[in-house]
């Protein structure tokens, strides 16, 4: 199960807010400033690159998981009838791919993956990031509680 | 979304600042910017980038398009930036080979000066 999964309709104004999610996300999960804008710049490039490719009446669907040591992030296009589009021949943009594969620390871009729960190959981005300095595991679900003052 | 582009005359030169986040959505706005100044004869540009807070490949792309545009009018295009996270988004693309990068506008008009006065006498 994602941690979490959001679906836009294919429009550049949304890539912003899907873009807001990620990194929320990320920072929740104990990544740095520097990483995040990595993060930031490359869910950008991701969805910016499936809305372009996103059919009339499709969405976008990214969708994020971490598991407190890794971030990982798929975006896969949805026809009309909610289906992941399969891979197309259309040209990728060069700089669209270099800041994709300079931000991620593992990327995986559109034929060439086997996209996760999905058995043949399709369309869409995978990208993952390595927490540089994973937090030690506390007791899940008070993660982002409020730590207790210390009496002095 | 919050995307601002102004332009003045400083020097010769024009200096478009541009402000907030520059990315698929909001490229166009500054496409069409740069578009209007070329064609007003502007050809000498300073794209100050100080306050510009995110980057993508699309804001590149137009970036890229500007430099094309004011060089078929033997113009120039010179930034400024500082910021860290700007400044990566062009090394990973490769673009700090394109574009000079300089940290202030004065650097930046002075530089694209005595690069004109180069130009002119070769």
């Amino acid at each position: 199960m994602p941690t979490i999964a959001l679906r836009f309709s294919p429009l550049a104004e949304h890539v912003r807010t899907a873009r807001l999610v990620a990194v929320s996300v990320a920072r929740r999960a104990g990544f740095e400033e520097g990483q995040l804008d990595e993060i930031r710049i490359a869910i950008g490039e991701a969805c910016a690159r499936a809305v372009g490719r996103t059919t009339a009446g499709g969405l976008v669907d990214m969708r994020l998981c971490d598991d407190s040591s890794r971030l990982e992030v798929t975006v896969v296009e949805r026809g009309a009838d909610g289906e992941v589009l399969p891979a197309t021949d259309e040209n990728e943009d060069p700089l669209a791919l270099a800041l994709l594969q300079g931000m991620a620390d593992d990327v995986s871009v559109a034929g060439s993956t086997t996209l996760p729960g999905v058995e043949e190959r399709r369309a869409g981005v995978r990208l993952a990031w390595a927490l540089s300095d994973p937090a030690p595991v506390t007791s899940p679900g008070v993660l982002h509680a409020p730590q207790p003052r210390q009496r002095t | 979304m919050d995307l601002s582009v102004t332009s003045r005359e400083e020097s010769g030169r024009t200096i478009v600042e541009v402000s907030g986040e520059i990315d698929v959505y909001t490229a166009p706005t500054l496409r069409e910017r740069l578009n209007e100044l070329v064609g007003a004869g502007h050809h000498h540009l300073v794209v100050d980038m100080e306050g510009v807070e995110f980057l993508d490949s699309t804001g590149l792309g137009v970036l890229v398009g500007g430099l094309k545009r004011v060089r078929s009018h033997d113009g120039s295009l010179h930034l400024v930036c500082q910021r860290e996270k700007i400044l990566k988004v062009f090394r990973i693309t490769g673009l700090t080979k394109v574009f000079p990068i300089h940290d202030t506008v004065a650097d930046a008009i002075a530089a694209s000066a005595s690069v004109d006065g180069a130009g002119a006498a070769s």
